[in-house]
């Protein structure tokens, strides 16, 4: 990160990403139409299952295939999984330790009631984890993902053992909610534009129309219309940004902000009793967006358990057409859209794909020249650090992502 | 000797095998009472300088200065360990070993001249040495837990190299291919996952890459027989081990023997 001072004033701030390229738009060319979400899991450890399901909507849009309805809860209860292990790995292992003055969870481990603390992040992490694995067949690239539904479908017996784990995963993410609206948050707050999809009725998860807080409604198909994605010298992430319009951010806030009427009664009494208002505009409260959105999740996991039946059949053929299509859907860091061409034989002839990060990094970058702004009394190396912080709240999904900050300040 | 001290350093990749390891719950606290994690930037902001005990590594090798950041980790690095496929293999984005990376970069960003990246994405184990692989995209946990034990024990770790076909035995599947006619990468792929694919009525797709001694003829074959015609083949090989120089063959196979003939009808044919 780059920092540019002239005269007293922050002059330019530029977040510079070397994440090598791996091409995977360039390289889904020439494969079969079943094969992205096996593919494009590969693109996120953290969150595969977002990408598997952006793949799959968009293909099956392109087929002219709609899931069933119990196909489509099962892809959601496994999308809860997702958000459960990847807000739980962000809250507690990289997230708390900064309001909390320790370098990793590792060390707060070796602290006497912090052991408990991390102990609980690990247990609601592996509660979502257990989804992964029984709806997904493994919790990092699950393997039971396919275009037109799943391979196989959990059985009823399985599903009601889940079901005992999530029970007591509930309280362990009331207490999370609790536990960080104690956390000291600094004053700052941003204007920008917020996007997220929207399902009217119920909090977006695994598909929706995007909406923003200036107004903005659209179609997935829609997508490019309205996101110009733009390379700059600097870093090898594309920066997004609204055509007409300019920088947005999506992610956990986001979807509080436009969704938060639609949680669960559990989820939105636990909004209220942290103080979280109508909308979230404070990066650093984003911590407690996650433990809410980790409440709902788990809650939502457990109403979608307590009416499954095993959908039979567990998935439909998918023949292909010459056809493009789109899908979007929220991943824990924002919305994930990806859209493909396929020919009559069923070869992907091109592919993008949009990942929150780089929807982001505008937004990022500009949060930093305020928060510098307001810091500049401060040393190099306490700098470092506070940004580091600043940047954690957006939980990008990149390695630097947690602890990486190489900061030059050029004080002129 | 002091508490061992360990480190994990990622090239490109997604960050599912360093995840792993953050996914022993259960274990992951005790780890870290036996080992001091000096390097971990996915986990903890505190950077001990090296040399290190143990130095896990995740990702391949797809820029100059990838290629030398990964000589620095060897040096510092009494027992380097390469995880996942892209460490072990090149990764998924290996893929453009067999294409046009100059075209690739075109297809994805507007300003080529912007990105610098190699022509080829390689393991780590063609540019340094490595005392030891695990396979996997992503690896397994307790294959990662039984390495981290071993270590710590200072004995070999245990990794059986056979084939995902045992581990289908071992867990009383129904062979897909066999039952269902489904094209199968088990009898060629190294074991690791506990043959998941096949429990969840589908063919394994070989992410854990080539088993020691895969008999190329006859696996394409079988896949052949179970309907595939040639780029289906190839594109089977061409995943997330691509460039496994096992894979490499196997994707340039074009025909083998029907099934249903034995190794001994074969011979005598």
């Amino acid at each position: 990160m780059h920092v540019r001072v002239r005269a007293g004033a922050v002059e330019d701030v530029r977040l510079e990403i070397y994440e090598p390229p791996r091409f995977f738009e360039a390289f889904l060319r020439g494969r079969r139409h079943t094969e992205p979400p096996d593919i494009t899991a590969r693109i996120c450890g953290i969150c595969p299952v977002a990408y598997q399901m952006s793949a799959c909507l968009a293909i099956e849009a392109a087929c002219g295939i709609e899931v069933s309805a119990p196909v489509a809860d099962l892809r959601r209860l496994l999308f809860c999984g997702e958000w459960i292990e990847s807000h739980a790995l962000h809250i507690y292992l990289l997230h708390a330790p900064d309001f909390l003055g320790y370098a990793s969870a590792l060390d707060l481990a070796r602290e006497g009631r912090g052991r408990g603390l991390v102990e609980r992040g690990l247990a609601l992490k592996k509660a979502g984890n257990a989804i992964m694995e029984l709806v997904g067949g493994r919790a990092i690239h699950p393997v039971n993902v396919r275009v037109g539904g799943f391979y196989r479908a959990p059985a009823r017996t399985e599903m009601a053992a889940l079901a005992e784990k999530l029970r007591v995963a509930l309280d362990l993410a009331l207490d999370t909610v609790a536990w960080a609206a104690g956390f000291e948050f600094p004053d700052f707050h941003h204007d920008h534009e917020m996007l997220a999809l929207v399902t009217p009725g119920q909090y977006a998860i695994d598909r929706g129309t995007v909406a923003s807080t200036g107004g903005l409604t659209f179609a997935p198909a829609e997508f490019e219309d309205y996101v110009i994605e733009e390379q700059v010298p600097h870093s090898t992430a594309l920066h997004a940004r609204l055509a007409g319009r300019g920088r947005y951010l999506t992610g956990p806030t986001a979807r509080y902000t436009l969704s938060g009427q639609w949680l669960s009664p559990v989820a939105r009494q636990a909004a209220d009793a942290a103080g979280l208002g109508a909308e979230c505009r404070n990066p650093f409260r984003s911590i407690l967006v996650r433990a809410v959105e980790v409440v709902y999740a788990v809650d939502e996991a457990l109403r979608l358990i307590d009416r499954y039946e095993p959908p039979a059949p567990c998935y439909l053929e998918v023949p292909p057409r010459a056809a493009t299509g789109h899908g979007a859907t929220e991943a824990p860091r924002g919305v994930l859209f990806h859209r493909y061409a396929i020919d009559a034989d069923g070869l992907i002839t091109s592919a993008r794909i949009v990942p929150p990060t780089s929807q982001n990094q505008a937004s990022i970058e500009d949060d930093l020249r305020r928060f510098v702004a307001d810091r500049l009394d401060l040393d190099d190396r306490q700098l470092t650090w506070q940004c580091e912080q600043a940047i954690r709240n957006y939980d990008p999904c990149i390695s630097c992502s947690t602890h990486f900050l190489d900061l030059t300040v050029d004080r002129g | 000797m002091g508490v061992p001290t360990l480190a994990v350093w990622k090239f490109a990749s997604c960050d599912g095998c360093q995840l792993t390891l953050l996914d022993c719950e259960d274990e992951l606290l005790a780890i870290a009472s036996q080992v001091k994690i000096a390097h971990f930037i996915e986990a903890s902001s505190e950077i001990r300088p090296g040399p290190y005990d143990v130095s896990l590594v995740e990702g391949s090798i797809t820029t100059a200065v990838d290629a030398e950041r990964i000589r620095q980790v060897r040096e510092m690095s009494r027992t380097l360990v390469t995880i996942g496929a892209c460490a072990t293999a090149g990764g998924v984005q290996a893929l453009r070993n067999f294409a046009d990376v100059e075209e690739f970069t075109s297809v994805v960003y507007a300003r080529p001249d912007y990105i610098s990246a190699l022509a080829t994405s390689t393991p780590i184990a063609a540019h340094v040495d490595v005392d030891f692989e695990l396979h996997g995209c992503p690896i397994d946990r307790r294959q990662l837990l039984e390495v981290i034990t071993a270590l710590l024990a200072g004995r070999k770790p245990n990794i059986p190299a056979h084939s995902v076909c045992f581990e289908c035995k071992q867990r009383g599947n129904v062979c897909v291919v066999v039952a269902h006619g489904t094209p199968c990468l088990g009898p060629v792929t190294h074991a690791g996952c506990g043959a998941l694919c096949p429990a969840h009525h589908r063919g394994c797709y070989g992410c854990f890459g080539p088993m020691e001694t895969p008999n190329a003829g006859a696996q394409v074959g079988l896949l052949r027989a179970a309907g595939m015609d040639e780029a289906d083949v190839r594109r089977a090989f061409r995943t997330f081990n691509a460039g496994a120089p096992a894979f490499i063959e196997l994707s340039q196979v074009t025909t083998g023997p029907p099934p249903g003939l034995g190794p001994r009808d074969i011979a005598g044919r």
